[in-house]
């Protein structure tokens, strides 16, 4: 057995006199990966980011090599060879790929100019050892999709020759092939005595590749086991303190009527020729892998997104442009964005002012009714069970799941018909995911129309009877009914097979 | 629903950025109670109020421009030429009150459009403000230079200058017009629709817009009221003395109107502000540059005075936004 090269010891953390952490120990040894879970708000980013450096602990201490460290900062924890990679990613977008790299250790040649060079055939390098040769080194990272920028961040944080490497929730967008590729590079650095911390929501993973699993719980250390005898059931038992329910409700039938047909919707380069319906009532899941053009194609459905001439959209029997998105509004169909910090939510804005923003309208008579917005910001929160201290809040200070409530209240403030969520459960507890789960099997059981986006398999075959692939922006075709299994959808998205086309379905 | 608060809470919570213009102001006012009580006069009170009121206007149209994320430095310039073209027009037609109420609609426009002109090369021709309103207030300013032939318009009505030089009991028209529009931006901007999209779009442009928020319609609209607030400025002053200087008139004025908006506790990258922040911002300018005429301090160095209370203001609101 190997020693313990990194320890927390008793930690606590208060925020504003609420207690975060409780007395937590996790031990961190050299060529294991360390899964830490737990429910949103458990502790778990708290707790890994006191180790990197990221915040100071109320109480209890780091034991670095066997002995006591304070670390200063992220640049301290650097030094001693502890990296993070967060789940919100750190990349200058304006930067490139080698440059955000080497960002604070660029090589220099002799004389002080940058050896752009050699920063460029390491990260060469560095890029193979992730399975992204295809990506350019001198990319910008604002042209790579979320998947690709998650690699660089693994590759940055391997060129910083870590120690300690800590992952919150890396694979939160990938496809499975690059979760594949890149628990191929983590089984590599175990083998280089890396020690890593694993944090995700998503169990099966975490005992595929950990050694050990920690579960935390309202910021305690519940249990900490061996990966191989705990079953993913139990984790989630031990993470909820009790029972979980079954996760997915059964499958609503949906009607008959059409209320959206898309014929034809292309945008240049992107998207060709995609042609689907959509009924009163279902579920319509979208899969494929990630930049396989799903997040475009809605954001141009809806009028957030430049389409080519001569599609031809029919809403509830009308025929409609959906040039803008406040048309699609109109139309009642609402649009609930894949990445909350950037288009989902103004994070410095209050609860209630996010939930109306849309619906702002409705409370204008001619001046805003700030008692009937807050009525109905109180009627959310209470539905949709969201934890805040007031409806006044700052969205910034919630978690995860928290602030996708709101934005799922944002959404059905403009009651709509048509529901389009784009990944409505990434990076979220189980417990919200179950809720959410439930509340879109809800609004089909009402006879609304649901469009569900999502890059997790399970979810897409539990939710949906009626799953369209994508592949490179192109309908590969449908599955439904029986059909509907991770296998015949895996092989649509990847091209193995050909799908029906479709109008047989 | 709301928590107790205790009162340690209370005081970690203080919001500086909301109550920290009043902190400012009250302390400046403290100072000379203690080393000119005259100050205090109402002669001299209104007197100070009346000479901010004028860059008070822009200022209240600025806050909205900055909290839209943007940026106006072009409104000197653009106050000297909707000055000059009304007091050409009220010349032309020898003040008689048709061709005064002419001169406003015209003024209004002239100023309302050139606003909306910045707001559509920022908005559609995704120009920086920074840029655009450099290069329109060079414009303008060629404009008025080449109309007033390098010098200045002057009056020669009798009607025009009573705008500008008339009071109610006691208290310039100038002070009026600030407090009023004051007053209706800050419902704009608080109580309305509008006012919150405002927030919304300097806040987070994309998630505007993914909330079916026109954004380039609302900043638009940012610069057309401040366009609005010049033209109340140009009214005001140009009636007031009853001339416009073609290189002068409104020269700096954009400094002093962005000081003050920042002063106010309005954020530079947008969001966050607030008119009576602003309201504020322009009455600590006006009592700093009456209280250095007190002390005595040169007329050439309460540039280097102000400069320093635009800098103190920033850093003061900036080390409370780090520690969060």
């Amino acid at each position: 057995m190997n020693e313990v090269l990194i320890s927390a010891k008793g930690i606590c953390k208060d925020y504003s006199g609420v207690r975060v952490l409780d007395h937590v120990d996790v031990d961190g040894v050299p060529g294991q990966v360390h899964g830490i879970i737990g429910e949103n708000g458990a502790g778990k980013s708290t707790l890994m980011n006191i180790l990197a450096g990221f915040a100071q602990p109320t109480e209890g201490s780091v034991v670095f090599q066997g002995k006591p460290v304070v670390i200063a900062g992220p640049i301290a924890a650097k030094e001693m060879g502890i990296s993070m990679i967060h789940q919100e990613l750190n990349l200058i977008p304006d930067l490139t790929v080698y440059e955000n790299i080497f960002l604070g250790k660029e090589l220099v040649r002799a004389g002080g100019l940058l050896d752009k060079k050699a920063m460029i055939v390491e990260t060469r390098s560095l890029l193979a050892k992730v399975g992204e040769s295809s990506t350019d080194p001198r990319a910008s990272i604002a042209s790579l999709s979320v998947a690709k920028k998650q690699m660089v961040e693994i590759a940055k944080a391997l060129s910083n020759d870590s120690k300690v490497l800590i992952m919150d929730e890396p694979t939160a967008v990938l496809t499975d092939n690059e979760i594949e590729i890149l628990f191929a590079s983590i089984r590599q650095l175990k083998e280089k005595g890396v020690t890593i911390f694993y944090i995700s929501h998503r169990l099966k993973e975490v005992k595929q590749i950990c050694d050990t699993v920690t579960v935390l719980r309202d910021g305690r250390r519940i249990s900490t086991n061996n990966a191989c005898d705990v079953a993913e059931e139990d984790m989630a038992r031990l993470m909820v303190g009790r029972e979980l329910q079954e996760l997915y409700p059964a499958k609503a039938v949906p009607g008959e009527d059409v209320v959206l047909d898309v014929q034809n919707l292309s945008i240049p380069g992107v998207i060709q020729d995609v042609s689907f319906q959509l009924r009163k009532g279902e579920i319509l899941g979208f899969s494929g892998l990630v930049g396989s053009g799903r997040t475009e194609l809605m954001e141009a459905l809806v009028g957030l997104r430049h389409k080519t001439p001569g599609c031809s959209i029919t809403v509830m029997g009308k025929q409609v442009g959906l040039n803008q998105y406040d048309e699609a509004i109109r139309h009642h169909i609402v649009y609930l964005p894949e990445d909350r910090k950037r288009t989902g939510l103004i994070v410095d804005m209050n609860i209630t002012e996010n939930i109306t923003i849309v619906s702002l309208g409705k409370y204008c008579h001619p001046f805003v009714d700030r008692k009937a917005e807050g009525r109905t910001a109180a009627k959310y929160v209470q539905a949709f069970d969201i934890r805040c201290k007031s409806i006044t809040e700052l969205v910034r200070y919630l978690s995860g799941g928290n602030q996708q409530k709101v934005a799922l209240a944002k959404a059905m403030e403009v009651e709509p018909e048509i529901v389009i969520l784009d990944e409505p459960t990434r990076g979220i507890d189980i417990n919200t995911k179950q809720m959410i789960y439930r509340f879109i099997n809800d609004l089909a059981r009402q006879g609304k129309s649901c469009i569900v986006i999502s890059s997790e398999l399970p979810e897409i075959v539990g939710m949906c009877d009626h799953v369209a692939v994508m592949r490179g922006g192109q309908l590969a075709g449908f599955v439904q009914g029986k059909d509907v299994n991770e296998e015949d959808i895996m092989f649509l998205a990847t091209g193995l097979k050909k799908g029906v086309p479709a109008h047989a379905c | 629903m709301p928590a107790k608060v205790s009162l340690k809470d209370r005081i970690s919570n203080f919001n500086i950025e909301k109550y920290g213009p009043f902190v400012a102001l009250t302390v400046l006012l403290l100072i000379m109670l203690v080393l000119q009580p005259e100050f205090f006069k109402i002669n001299n009170v209104v007197n100070v109020l009346k000479q901010v009121s004028y860059m008070g206007c822009i200022a209240v149209g600025m806050t909205f421009v900055i909290i839209t994320g943007g940026i106006d430095l072009s409104v000197g310039s653009m106050a000297a030429m909707t000055g000059g073209l009304m007091l050409v027009t009220t010349n032309h037609f020898k003040g008689s009150v048709p061709s005064i109420i002419l001169a406003l609609v015209a003024g209004c426009a002239l100023a309302v459009a050139c606003g909306w002109a910045v707001g559509t090369l920022t908005t559609k021709g995704r120009i920086a403000p920074f840029i655009v309103t450099l290069g329109t207030g060079a414009i303008y300013r060629s404009v008025v230079l080449q109309a007033a032939n390098g010098g200045e318009f002057r009056g020669a009505t009798d009607t025009y200058p009573v705008i500008g030089q008339g009071s109610f009991l006691g208290i310039p028209y100038a002070i009026f017009v600030f407090l009023v529009f004051a007053v209706v931006c800050h419902i704009i901007l608080n109580n309305t629709r509008l006012g919150r999209y405002m927030y919304a779009v300097g806040s987070n442009e994309d998630v505007a817009r993914y909330s079916a928020i026109k954004t380039d319609r609302i900043k638009i609209i940012a610069y057309m009221i401040l366009g609005f607030g010049v033209f109340l400025m140009a009214l005001m002053f140009s009636s007031r003395i009853n001339a416009v200087s073609s290189s002068n008139f409104g020269a700096g004025l954009e400094l002093d109107a962005i000081a003050a908006v920042v002063i106010g506790g309005t954020s530079m990258k947008g969001g966050r502000g607030w008119i009576w922040g602003t309201v504020i911002g322009v009455i600590i300018l006006g009592v700093v540059s009456s209280m250095l005429n007190w002390l005595n301090v040169s007329a050439y160095l309460q540039g280097a005075v102000k400069g320093l209370v635009i800098i103190a203001a920033v850093l003061v609101q900036r080390g409370r936004g780090e520690t969060k």
